[in-house]
C-alpha cells in the first residue's frame, strides 16, 4: 500500500458519515459535548457559517454569533466526537467563502437573504 | 541498550482519544526488520543485534553485502543497523523485529536526517531579525555587525553565518506511541519526526537520562 492509502485508511475509521452538507451562510446549530464536573452532556451553539475549511479529517466551521451584545465566533473541528451533532437551521445566500464581513457589522446589517433552492 | 526498529516516516495526520481531542501523528512504516548477526562479547568484544530493513531487488546490492545476509537467510536488504545490547543471548540470527514490540502509550527517541535546505541565511538558519524592505533601506537580510573592529581583528570562531541548513542527524527525545498496528507494522507517533515522508527512521525505547528516582 502506498503511504497516502495508509493515513486515509487510518483517517478513515474516523471520519463521520452522517454529516450534513453545509455551505458558508447558512444557520446551524451545533451540539457539543462538554463536561461539567465529572458529567458530560450537550450543550447547543448556534450561529452563521461565516467560514469553512475543507481538510479530510481537519475539516471545520467558524460559526459567529452576537451573544450578549459580544460577537462570539467558535471553530468546529467536524468530525471531533466533541461535535455530538450537527442541523442545519436556514440556508443563507452569500456572494463570498468567507464571510468575515460580517465582523465589521452590527444589528441588521448582519443579516443574510435566505434561499430556498437548497434543502435543508 | 535495548533494541529499536527501523522504518519509513509515511506522513503525518490526526487521531481523537477518548477525550474527544485531536493528536497530531506521524505514522511510520516500522519494519519488519530481520536480525543479520548476533554480536557477543567473546566473539567481537561486545554484544550488540545487528538488524536489516528495507527490502530490494538483489542486484541492488554487492556480493559482500549479500553473502553478509545470506548467513541470516535474510531477504536483499538496504539498510542495517546496530544496537548494543547488555546480553545478545535472546536474539537468533534471521528473527523478525516487528512494530508490536512497542505499546501504546509508551516513549520512545526517533532518530533521523532533517529536511536539507542547502545553502541558507541569516534568517533561516539562525532566526536573525531582517532589516527594513522599504523606506530607502538597503539592509534587507545582511547579517549585521560580526564583532569589534582592530581589537581583536578578526571574527571569533562559532559566529553565526550563512551555511549549511539541515540534512544533519536529529534525535527527537521522548515522543509518545499512540497506536501500535501489528498486522499492518504501523506505529503511530505523537508529534513531528524528522525528515520528509519516504524517509529513514530509527525508533528506540526513550533512553532514561538521569536517575529513575
Amino acid at each position: 500500500m502506498k503511504a497516502q492509502e495508509i493515513i486515509r485508511s487510518i483517517e478513515s475509521e474516523q471520519l463521520k458519515t452522517d454529516l450534513p452538507i453545509i455551505h458558508v451562510g447558512d444557520t446551524v446549530k451545533v451540539g457539543v459535548v462538554i463536561q461539567e464536573g465529572g458529567k458530560e452532556r450537550v450543550q447547543p451553539y448556534e450561529g452563521t457559517v461565516i467560514a469553512m475549511r475543507n481538510g479530510g479529517i481537519n475539516e471545520t466551521i467558524t460559526v459567529r454569533r452576537i451573544f450578549q451584545g459580544v460577537g462570539v465566533e467558535r471553530v468546529f473541528l467536524l468530525h471531533s466526537p466533541r461535535v455530538a451533532n450537527i442541523k442545519v437551521l436556514r440556508r443563507g445566500k452569500a456572494r463570498r467563502a468567507k464571510l468575515y464581513y460580517l465582523r465589521d457589522r452590527v444589528g441588521k446589517a448582519t443579516r443574510l437573504k435566505q434561499r430556498f433552492d437548497r434543502p435543508l | 541498550m535495548s533494541v529499536g526498529i527501523l522504518g519509513t516516516k509515511l506522513g503525518m495526520t490526526q487521531v481523537f482519544d477518548e477525550a474527544g481531542k485531536a493528536i497530531p501523528v506521524t505514522v511510520v512504516q516500522a519494519g519488519p526488520c530481520t536480525v543479520t548477526q548476533v554480536k557477543t562479547a567473546e566473539l567481537d568484544g561486545y554484544s550488540a543485534v545487528q538488524v536489516g530493513f528495507g527490502e530490494v531487488t538483489e542486484k541492488a546490492l554487492s556480493k559482500p553485502e549479500l553473502g553478509h545476509l545470506k548467513k541470516s537467510e535474510a531477504s536483499p536488504l538496504r539498510h542495517l543497523k546496530e544496537y548494543r545490547l547488555d546480553s545478545s543471548g535472546d536474539y537468533q540470527l534471521g528473527q523478525q523485529i516487528k512494530a508490536d514490540m512497542f505499546t501504546p502509550g509508551q516513549e520512545v527517541d526517533v532518530i533521523g536526517t532533517s529536511i536539507g535546505r542547502g545553502f541558507a541565511g541569516y534568517q533561516k538558519r539562525h532566526n536573525f531579525k531582517r532589516g527594513p524592505m522599504a523606506h530607502g533601506s538597503k539592509n534587507h537580510r545582511l547579517p549585521g555587525s560580526t564583532g569589534a573592529g582592530t581589537t581583536p581583528g578578526r571574527v571569533y570562531p562559532g559566529k553565526r553565518m550563512a551555511g549549511r541548513l539541515g540534512g544533519k542527524r536529529i534525535t527527537v527525545k521522548k515522543l509518545t506511541i499512540v497506536r501500535v498496528d501489528g498486522d499492518r507494522n504501523l506505529l503511530l507517533i505523537k508529534g513531528a519526526i524528522p525528515g520528509k515522508p519516504g524517509a529513514l527512521v530509527n525508533i528506540v525505547p526513550a533512553k532514561q537520562v538521569g536517575n529513575a528516582n
